[in-house]
C-alpha cells in the first residue's frame, strides 16, 4: 500500500504522454464504428434496392438517396449534430455528412428568408464540394478521352 | 455467411476511410469543408488513375457512401459518358450520373430548412 507519489513535474509529463494519445484513439475508434456502421446501413440499402430490381446504376442512387433523406431529416430534427460531435469524422465523410452540410446552413439562416437565407446557404459547404468535384470529373473525363486517342 | 462478409468488408473499408478524415481533424488545421473538398477531389483522381474502382467491387457501400464514392460516382460518369459520347461526355458525365444525389440533397436540405427551425445551441 506504499506506493511511491508522482512529483508534480512527473505527473504533468505523463498526463502529457497519455492524455492526447487516448483522446486520438477513442476519436478514430468513433470515427471507425460510426462510419462503419453508416456504410452498413448503405450495404443493407444496396440489397434491399437489387430486392427491388433495380440496376447497377439505378442501386446506388437510390442507396445515395435514401441516405441523403436520413441526414438531412436528422440534422432537421437535431439529431445528426450530436451524432457529429460524438463521432467526428465518422458522421462528416459518409454522403450523410454531406446531406447534414446542406440542410445544417440552410437551416440556420431561415430567418435570412426562404431565397438569399435558405436557398442561398444550401450551397455553404455544397457549392465548393461540387464545383472542385465537377471540375476534377471533367478533367479526368478529358485526360481519359486523350489517353484513348481523342476519337471522338 | 457471404452476405456476412460483404457486411464486414463495408464495415472495415468504410470505417478506415472515415478514419483517414479523423486524422486531418486531429492532426492539421483543415476545416470540415476543405476536408469535404480534399475527399471528393481525391475520390474522382483516384477513379481516373484507376484505383477506386477495385475497392469500389471490393468493398460496395463501404467505398461508395463515403464523400471519396462521390467523387467515385462523378469520375466514372465522365468516363463513361466518353465512351458513348467522345469529348463532350466529359462535361456530361459527371454531373449525370451524381445527379439522383446531387438533387436528393437540394430538395431534401431545402425541405428540412423550410420545416424546422435552429435549434438551440448546446
Amino acid at each position: 500500500m506504499n506506493r511511491q507519489p508522482f512529483s508534480p513535474g512527473e505527473y504533468r509529463a505523463l498526463v502529457a504522454r497519455m492524455t492526447p494519445k487516448s483522446r486520438f484513439l477513442r476519436g478514430y475508434l468513433r470515427a471507425f464504428w460510426v462510419g462503419g456502421a453508416i456504410c452498413c446501413l448503405g450495404q443493407a440499402l444496396t440489397l434491399w434496392a437489387e430486392t427491388l430490381h433495380l440496376g447497377e446504376v439505378t442501386a446506388p442512387m437510390f442507396t445515395t438517396g435514401v441516405l441523403i433523406l436520413l441526414g438531412t431529416t436528422l440534422t432537421g430534427i437535431g439529431v445528426y449534430d450530436r451524432i457529429g460531435k460524438y463521432a467526428g469524422a465518422g458522421s462528416a465523410i459518409p454522403v450523410t455528412g454531406f446531406a447534414n452540410s446542406v440542410a445544417a446552413p440552410a437551416i440556420e439562416f431561415r430567418r435570412e428568408g426562404p431565397v438569399t437565407g435558405v436557398g442561398a446557404r444550401l450551397f455553404t459547404l455544397a457549392g465548393p464540394v461540387l464545383a472542385y468535384g465537377i471540375a476534377t470529373s471533367v478533367l479526368v473525363g478529358l485526360v481519359y478521352w486523350l489517353g484513348k486517342g481523342g476519337a471522338a | 455467411m457471404e452476405t456476412l462478409w460483404t457486411f464486414a468488408k463495408a464495415f472495415v473499408v468504410g470505417g478506415l476511410i472515415c478514419d483517414v478524415g479523423q486524422a486531418l481533424i486531429l492532426h492539421t488545421k483543415l476545416t470540415n469543408a476543405r476536408i469535404l473538398v480534399i475527399f471528393v477531389v481525391s475520390g474522382a483522381l483516384l477513379t481516373g488513375l484507376g484505383l477506386y474502382k477495385p475497392l469500389v467491387d471490393f468493398a460496395g457501400a463501404g467505398a461508395t457512401v463515403p464523400l471519396t464514392g462521390f467523387g467515385y460516382s462523378l469520375a466514372m460518369g465522365a468516363i463513361e459518358a466518353v465512351n458513348r459520347y467522345g469529348w463532350i461526355g466529359a462535361f456530361s458525365g459527371g454531373v449525370a450520373r451524381a445527379a439522383a444525389g446531387v438533387t436528393a440533397a437540394v430538395v431534401f436540405g431545402l425541405a428540412n430548412a423550410l420545416l424546422f427551425t435552429p435549434k438551440a445551441k448546446r
